[in-house]
């Protein structure tokens, strides 16, 4: 069992860490007070090719791995939450969607400009009434002609507020309840969506966070994914990857948070030494840095299951539940580690904290990871 | 156009730090980069690539090691990537170096000739010119913009102290690059996966011998050898201004670079 990682990964590290200092770091606090994502930022991500690492080159993506890809999301969530937020809802969510039940001209069409830096995506499934109980899905998509008629209204769609491509989930057949759900690729262009103001948050804040209405929007049946009832396994199928991503995301913000106590327990003097000299300082950090580690072989176990083509959702359940809670603890005790000034907005562990607690309750709570892991142990 | 750039992987000098007892720099566990001036020299000759069609060859001379500076630039877009690596080469002077790089010159083939102005470790400035001397090649050093570029000719802006100079050069010809040049591009993920799968040329004794100056190579051929670099003792208190409000501060020391010509 060789725990290292490949050259070419070591190499793709040394990019995603560079891009993220250089890049992303100065400006992270700025989008986070304004509660926007920068534009300028997204088309930087793009060309450097962020947007498709684990998508096949036969469609434009980068040709990379997930174990790639959650390099990527730990190395940018170190200094910014709301940049792994928005890669992985593109990546994970929406790009898997149409990646694995997409028709060939579907995944040239719609996959194509998604992978190769051209085009954001976004993933529409939960609602005000359905959460982690999707039979509470209402948005229907009625059949007329050879197109659907759209109806409905989403709630806390990541990326909505500028992205192009939208994955939608509808009853095609409200009789079936979930069994019933159909997938379809919509475009931002598509008269009747209407997207809505930014959701005020208590972390992630520069990530865009809208809700959506869908007003008799008509929609081609070219852009049905997979067949008509599938929409329930297609989602719940992008749900059990983009774990792995989010578990990777909580143990960026959980590093990211350790370095920056790092750097000012050698520097603050308290009792006339540095704070690196008590003994508490040293456990703590001792503590954090264990259950991180822990944590990120927790996700690079998951991402190389996945890779194998194993089955690796109860795997990608633990990392994030497991990674989400160390994230929340290890925020708060380098806050902690930084007494006041970790209370102050100038410094980033308190963006790390606020930023970390989302992690425990999107794409699938940490109670719905518990039902997951007990029913593959068949409990 | 066939680009060639000639690149140096050097520890990076930033992260360095002085042994306090021996003065000399401290190279263990340093990370490795592309000399800064270099990666200059592939953007520009990336962005000459896509402007006029053809390709980006990226040579480095150095040990196996270098391999990974040469993935590097690969990923960054170069189409192709020699390392020119042998026992007989270690040791080598800016002199050595120079006539070694210009035999894989020669052997590869080149329209134009990039090189960075100097390397961040060694900061001779002397192995661009060099190598542009012995292919009999003209080259202009100290290039912070290329004006316009063909098949048959570049027009470029050369910095001076005071001023700058345009100049209107025939290919085949040599330019080093200084960092006004141009602004390096990252790599992208899936140039890092395509440079992976790439075969990085070797060029070694036997490939190049033909062109060499033979007790011109190595440590024993150079006619110079660096034998110790150390810091520089500060010596002096220096002056201490106090007191001074933030804006007052300011003022006294732009007064003082301004007396030293500095600014």
């Amino acid at each position: 069992m060789d725990f290292k990682l490949t050259k070419t990964q070591v190499l793709q590290q040394e990019l995603f860490r560079k891009f993220a200092e250089t890049e992303i770091k100065p400006i992270a606090k700025d989008m986070d007070e304004a509660e926007e994502y920068d534009q300028g930022l997204v088309a930087k991500l793009q060309k450097a090719g962020f947007f498709g690492i684990p998508y096949s080159r036969e469609y434009g993506g980068q040709g990379a791995d997930v174990l790639t890809y959650t390099l990527a999301m730990e190395e940018v969530s170190k200094v910014d939450a709301s940049t792994g937020i928005t890669l992985s809802v593109h990546t994970s969510l929406c790009c898997s969607c149409i990646n694995e039940f997409g028709s060939e001209d579907q995944k040239q069409e719609f996959l194509r400009p998604l992978v190769d830096g051209s085009k954001i995506g976004c993933y529409g499934l939960t609602e005000p009434g359905a959460g982690t109980d999707a039979s509470g899905v209402r948005t229907e998509a009625i059949k007329d002609g050879d197109d659907y008629i759209i109806n409905g209204t989403k709630i806390f769609t990541t990326n909505s507020g500028f992205a192009d491509t939208f994955i939608v989930f509808a009853l095609t057949d409200k009789t079936l309840g979930p069994r019933g759900m159909s997938a379809f690729v919509l475009d931002r262009t598509m008269p009747g969506i209407t997207v809505g103001e930014n959701i005020e948050r208590m972390g992630i804040r520069a990530a865009s966070n809208c809700e959506v209405a869908y007003e008799n929007v008509r929609v081609p049946k070219s852009r049905l994914l997979g067949r008509e009832g599938q929409g329930y396994k297609i989602a719940m199928q992008a749900l059990a990857g983009g774990r792995i991503g989010i578990g990777a995301q909580s143990v960026g913000i959980a590093q990211g948070a350790i370095d920056e106590a790092m750097k000012y327990v050698k520097e603050r003097k308290q009792f006339g030494k540095t704070l690196n000299k008590f003994q508490n300082t040293q456990f703590k950090l001792a503590e954090c840095q264990t259950k991180v580690d822990a944590a990120r072989l927790m996700v690079w176990r998951a991402a190389t299951s996945k890779d194998n083509h194993e089955n690796f959702a109860p795997l990608a359940a633990m990392c994030k539940l497991f990674g989400s809670e160390v994230a929340n603890e290890v925020t708060r005790i380098c806050v902690q580690l930084l007494g006041g000034y970790g209370y102050c907005r100038e410094y980033p562990v308190e963006r790390a904290m606020r930023d970390a607690k989302i992690t425990e309750i999107y794409e699938g709570t940490s109670e719905a990871m518990k039902m997951i892991i007990s029913g593959s142990m068949k409990v | 156009m066939k680009i060639v750039v000639c690149i140096k992987q050097v520890p990076d000098t930033v992260e360095v730090k002085i042994d306090p007892k021996t003065g000399t720099l401290i190279r263990d566990g340093v990370p490795s980069i592309i000399n800064p001036d270099d990666k200059t020299g592939i953007e520009a000759a990336l962005q000459l690539r896509d402007q006029l069609g053809g390709t980006v060859t990226v040579v480095s001379m150095g040990p196996p090691q270098a391999d990974i500076a040469l993935r590097e630039a690969l990923a960054m877009g170069c189409n192709e990537a020699y390392l020119v690596s042998a026992r007989e080469f270690g040791g080598s002077d800016t002199y050595a170096t120079s006539g070694i790089l210009a035999a894989a010159l020669k052997k590869i083939g080149y329209d134009l000739i990039i090189t960075g102005r100097q390397a961040i470790d060694g900061d001779t400035a002397q192995v661009g010119p060099q190598i542009g001397e012995k292919l009999h090649v003209p080259q202009v050093s100290y290039v912070e913009e290329v004006k316009e570029a063909t098949k048959d000719y570049v027009v470029v802006k050369r910095q001076f102290e005071d001023g700058y100079h345009i100049i209107k050069i025939k290919t085949p010809c040599l330019l080093t690059a200084i960092a006004e040049l141009a602004t390096p591009r990252y790599m992208s993920v899936r140039g890092i996966v395509e440079a992976y799968e790439k075969e990085i040329k070797v060029l070694g004794f036997e490939d190049l011998k033909a062109e060499l100056e033979l007790d011109m190579i190595g440590l024993k051929g150079s006619p110079t050898n660096v034998y110790q670099s150390f810091t520089k003792e500060v010596k002096g208190a220096g002056t201490v201004l106090k007191d001074l409000s933030a804006e007052e501060a300011v003022q006294a020391i732009i007064e003082k670079l301004e007396a030293k010509f500095i600014i």
